[in-house]
């Protein structure tokens, strides 16, 4: 079953042109890393595909449930109503965290589906407590973001989208702005969600985390997808030259 | 005169001082919201009108404003102003300290990373919500010092409504200093200025303290 399918995307900032066609697919139950150098374009098509930005054209499709569309040539978002439940398909993980830094972290996670799914406080609570159990910090409810490290603010923002219990999950660079002993402890988080069949496009450069648990690799470049297949195929056997230069650039480090 | 009467016939002004304080700083604090999404507005001559008024406001003395607002309607329209002082004490008060507050505001809005919203939106807030839940309170916060500032120079500034000859603290001490030629007044309304301020820095310290359980 198609989660996810983005087709044809085109995206220009002024002049600039950023994504030039791309196409993505993901399937329920799959983890596709989208890898690739700084510059091309992997954090605007997580934005296009979450909403945050609107493409110039292109389809995005949820489940089947369009958000945009092609009509004569132009991109047609769907009615804002229609765009409200596609937004409840999905849930981003931000590389800075964006936590909400007025709210304890239990608020941070059950806030949302109180306000917004309207589910009763006492279940609401009981479902972020037991998010925050499984991030291992259940220790941590009544503390704000500002008193944690970053691993653990990145983990309760993992919670706080896992509460509102999306059909995928974007991650744009979740361990970027963190040090690599925090990173260590987002990725085996990430993992756990993978080994669950939680259905997540990663944007990484973590090669061998992408290579362990993703299914799906996508190599991007100037704006397109250079190269995407199966994970071990396309770390270990790129058939792209571009992808062979920038891996080799990677194991030189 | 003695020191008693002295203050007794300066209590009046007090009230005074304070009716234009409290009315001035909430009339402004609640005008200046409207002013800065004015400020902001989409239609482009809403926001070029508004940052001209904001400029003006900023850029002519308060005492001079105070003049315009008080005398204008007559010079310009042939108005009678009886009665209406005090209406164009407020006038002169509440638009020129807005317009400092409006610019308070609006670069407390700017100072909220934009991740913050962007949050809010993929999480399914209402653009309400967000802006109620999650940016406006971290926007006090931010702004509260500035705020506090620009309170603490209200205070002081409500003695230009003398201006307009208002009968409050400032015009009172004046004028009993120089019939009783006595220094006695000046220090008298030097203590209550200072008492008064000393209340709001206090006031406004409480709220800082309140939200100082998080830092941004
Ligand atoms: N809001 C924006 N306005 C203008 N240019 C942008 C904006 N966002 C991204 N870009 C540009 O788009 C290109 C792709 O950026 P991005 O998607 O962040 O790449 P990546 O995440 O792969 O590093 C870059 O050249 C960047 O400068
Ligand atoms: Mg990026």
């Amino acid at each position: 079953m198609t989660l996810l399918e983005m087709k044809g995307i085109h995206k220009s900032f002024g002049d600039l042109e950023v994504l030039k066609g791309v196409d993505l697919t993901v399937e329920k139950g799959h983890v596709v890393s989208v890898i690739g150098p700084s510059g091309g374009g992997k954090s605007t098509l997580l934005r296009c595909a979450t909403l945050l930005e609107t493409v110039d054209a292109g389809s995005i499709a949820y489940s089947g449930e369009y958000a945009v569309t092609m009509e004569n040539g132009r991109a047609v978002y769907a009615s804002p109503a229609a765009l409200k439940s596609v937004r409840r398909r999905f849930g981003l993980v931000f590389q800075n965290f964006n936590l909400f830094p007025h709210w304890s972290v239990l608020r941070n996670v059950m806030d949302a589906p109180v306000s917004v799914l309207k589910l009763p406080k006492a279940e609401a609570r009981d479902r972020a407590m037991g998010f925050l159990e499984k991030m291992g910090l259940a220790d941590k409810a009544d503390a704000y973001p500002c008193q944690l490290s970053g691993g653990q603010q990145q983990r309760v923002s993992i919670a706080r989208a896992l509460a509102l219990d999306p059909e995928i999950l974007f991650f744009d660079e979740p361990t970027s702005a963190l040090d690599p002993e925090l990173t260590v402890e987002v990725l085996r988080v990430i993992r756990s969600l993978a080994e669950e069949h939680m259905t997540m496009v990663v944007v990484t450069h973590e090669m061998s985390f992408a290579a362990k648990v993703s299914d799906h690799v996508a190599f991007m470049d100037g704006g397109v997808v250079v190269e995407s297949g199966p994970a071990a195929q396309v770390i270990s056997a790129p058939t792209q030259e571009r992808t062979r230069k920038f891996l080799e650039g990677f194991n030189q480090l | 005169m003695s020191f008693t009467t002295m203050l007794t016939t300066m209590l009046p002004g007090v009230g005074r001082t304070c009716l234009l304080f409290i009315l001035t700083a909430v009339l402004s604090l609640i005008l200046g919201i409207f002013v800065m999404f004015l400020r902001q507005s989409r239609i482009k001559p809403v926001a070029a009108v508004t940052k001209i008024y904001i400029s003006v406001m900023r850029g002519t003395p308060l005492m001079l404003q105070l003049l315009v607002w008080y005398f204008g309607p007559f010079y310009l329209f042939g108005w009678s102003i009886r009665g209406y002082r005090f209406t164009a004490i407020l006038l002169g008060f509440v638009f020129n300290y807005a317009a400092y507050f409006a610019e308070i505001y609006r670069s407390g809005m700017g100072s909220v990373p934009v991740g913050q919203n962007e949050a809010a939106q993929v999480l399914g807030y209402s653009k309400g919500q967000a802006f109620i839940k999650i940016i406006l309170p971290q926007v006090v916060k931010r702004i509260l010092p500035a705020v506090t500032n620009e309170v603490i120079t209200l205070v002081k500034d409500t003695s230009l409504a003398f201006a307009l000859a208002y009968q409050d603290v400032f015009s009172l001490a004046k004028q009993i200093s120089a019939s009783q030629t006595s220094f006695m007044p000046f220090l008298i309304a030097g203590i209550f200025y200072y008492i008064m301020n000393y209340a709001v820095a206090f006031a406004m310290d409480r709220c800082e303290k309140a939200l100082s359980y998080y830092t941004i």
